[in-house]
């Protein structure tokens, strides 16, 4: 049992509770693509390096910015005064 | 066009966590388009109150269906044979198969890029097609509409786009600095998929990713003159049908044990493996094409200015 | 319960973070956070599978030197199966958050509740 990888599963393991726990959208994006670059890390320990550079570009990357563009079309981020309102 | 950016408000407010709970005047307040009143029953004594009691409820029986899933889940696991041992079910011949037969059939050092565009390449097949269908699906829920008049895209809820374009010259700058090394990069990256580890899925979504990156930052007026929606259709079908009719020729004459001209090369060139790169680079273009639709379709509701 | 719940420690995790992304898929009321729920679901899927294709002490099955004798390399079939599986992900995200969207441009709203209360009165008249 290696320490290293054991405190890798344990982060994503508080990750996922913690989109659970928290009330805000902004940081549950944010904690859903910090999951995916630890979910890289996991796929290199695993051998299997081409899903890890899926991994980091897809989840990391363009899932992130799915999100973004939503939150932003539907008003919660960004706009006119922004979130200071 | 009030009531959107109270609702905005609103919505910000809860976001950050000050309003859990709207209180039930308010949020029909808020909802005035739809003020046809409800047929009045019975209320009950203070709703606010009860609110919170069947949130308690929900949040407690939430917190026990996760405990029943993950604790029956891991009562199986416990019984699975160990992690990493060669005797696994998992670890039968047809991987000891795909693994030997690998240099002499595909010709791939890459054995995973040898595996799903040579000896399972309908299946990736499929899966571009899920990626073009996606698109679609997106098409027709996100579209915007043309004014008939002005001919101006009819989207109330971003009348203020223009103000969202970030003049950042920082922002500018590193965009300019990494969007070409993405692109560049995610090519290589296509490119050598059958030496190393990559291939068309990693390499398309890297460059799927500088292009937003590149749309983002200098604004998308340039980039949307060359990619239109005609574009896109035009990439995405050519790229699907040269791998159809490339795969159809393969497997046409293994099936009937003819003679395949593709000559396979010396494994480790990189012209070599027969078919496996110009597969990869029909699913590289396939992927960054729907990357960019994605995202071009989620934040303006169309592509170019030619639609 | 079986002797091996320690020595499974990835598929351990893999239904772990499965079953909290479960409850959040069901049991939140948020849409957005319905759809980080089922992302979470997929990747702890792509886990439980590639940690079935691990062989310790293997490398990852890129011949090197010449060497294709198959007790050097791990499993590659779990790896292409979770790689189609990946980027399909992130296709089905992109679809649901175009209902999200659908949605919150009808009802102006994102919780499940209020969407469901007022689809109710609408079609009450």
């Amino acid at each position: 049992m290696n320490f290293g990888v054991v405190f890798l599963l344990t982060f994503l393991i508080v990750c996922a509770a913690s989109v659970a726990m928290t009330k805000n959208l902004l940081a549950a994006v944010l904690i859903q693509m910090g999951y995916s670059t630890i979910m890289s890390v996991i796929w290199l320990v695993l051998e299997s390096p081409d899903l890890a550079i899926t991994e980091a570009a897809v989840g990391a990357g363009v899932t992130g910015i799915l999100f973004f563009v939503t939150l932003r079309r539907i008003g919660l981020i960004g706009g006119k005064g922004g979130r200071k309102k | 066009m009030k009531q959107p950016s109270r609702n905005v408000a609103r919505f910000v407010n809860w976001v950050e966590g000050e309003e859990v709970f709207p209180v039930p005047e308010e949020a029909e307040r808020n909802q005035k388009p739809r003020k046809k009143k409800a047929p009045v029953k019975a209320k009950p004594a203070s709703p606010e109150k009860e609110k919170r009691i069947f949130a308690l409820v929900y949040d407690g029986i939430s917190v026990v269906v996760c405990l029943t899933v993950i604790l029956t889940l891991l009562v199986t696991v416990s019984w699975l044979p160990r992690f990493g041992g060669q005797d696994n079910p998992a670890e039968n011949e047809v991987y000891i198969r795909y693994l030997e037969g690998e240099l002499e059939e595909a010709g791939a050092i890459n054995a995973v890029a040898g595996m799903i565009l040579d000896y399972r390449a309908f299946d990736t097949l499929g899966e571009s097609n899920v990626l073009f269908i996606a698109v679609c699906s997106v098409i027709i829920l996100l579209r915007a509409d043309r004014n008939r008049k002005t001919g101006a895209l009819n989207i109330p809820e971003l009348e203020n786009r223009r103000a969202l374009q970030p003049d950042d010259s920082i922002f500018r700058g590193s965009a300019a600095l990494l969007v070409p090394i993405g692109i560049l990069f995610g090519i290589y990256v296509i490119l050598n998929g059958h030496l190393s580890a990559g291939g068309g899925f990693s390499g398309g979504a890297i460059i799927g990713a500088s292009l937003i990156l590149y749309a983002n930052a200098c604004g998308p007026e340039k980039f949307e003159r060359a990619f239109t929606f005609r574009t896109y259709q035009w990439i995405s079908f050519f790229a699907l049908m040269t791998y159809t009719l490339l795969k159809t020729y393969s497997f046409y004459t293994g099936a009937n044990h003819l003679e395949s001209h593709i000559p396979l090369g010396t494994p480790g060139a990189i012209l070599s493996s027969g078919l496996i790169l110009p597969l990869n680079i029909c699913v590289g273009l396939v992927v960054a094409c729907t990357m960019y639709a994605f995202y071009s379709l989620f934040s303006k509701g169309g592509f170019g200015n030619g639609q | 319960m079986g002797s091996n719940l320690f020595f499974n420690y990835f598929e351990a995790t893999a239904v772990i973070v499965f079953g909290i992304g479960f409850t959040i898929l069901f049991l939140d009321r948020n849409l957005i956070k319905k759809v980080i729920g089922f992302n979470f679901m997929d990747s702890a899927i792509f886990l439980f599978l590639a940690s079935n294709g691990y062989i310790s002490g293997r490398v990852s099955p890129i011949f090197e030197d010449g060497v294709t004798a198959a007790e050097h390399y791990i499993n590659p079939v779990p790896a292409g199966l979770v790689l189609t599986g990946i980027v399909v992900s992130v296709s089905v995200t992109a679809f649901l958050l175009a209902l999200v969207v659908r949605l919150y441009l009808r009802y102006h709203t994102l919780e499940m509740d209020e969407i469901v209360a007022l689809s109710r009165k609408e079609a009450d008249e």
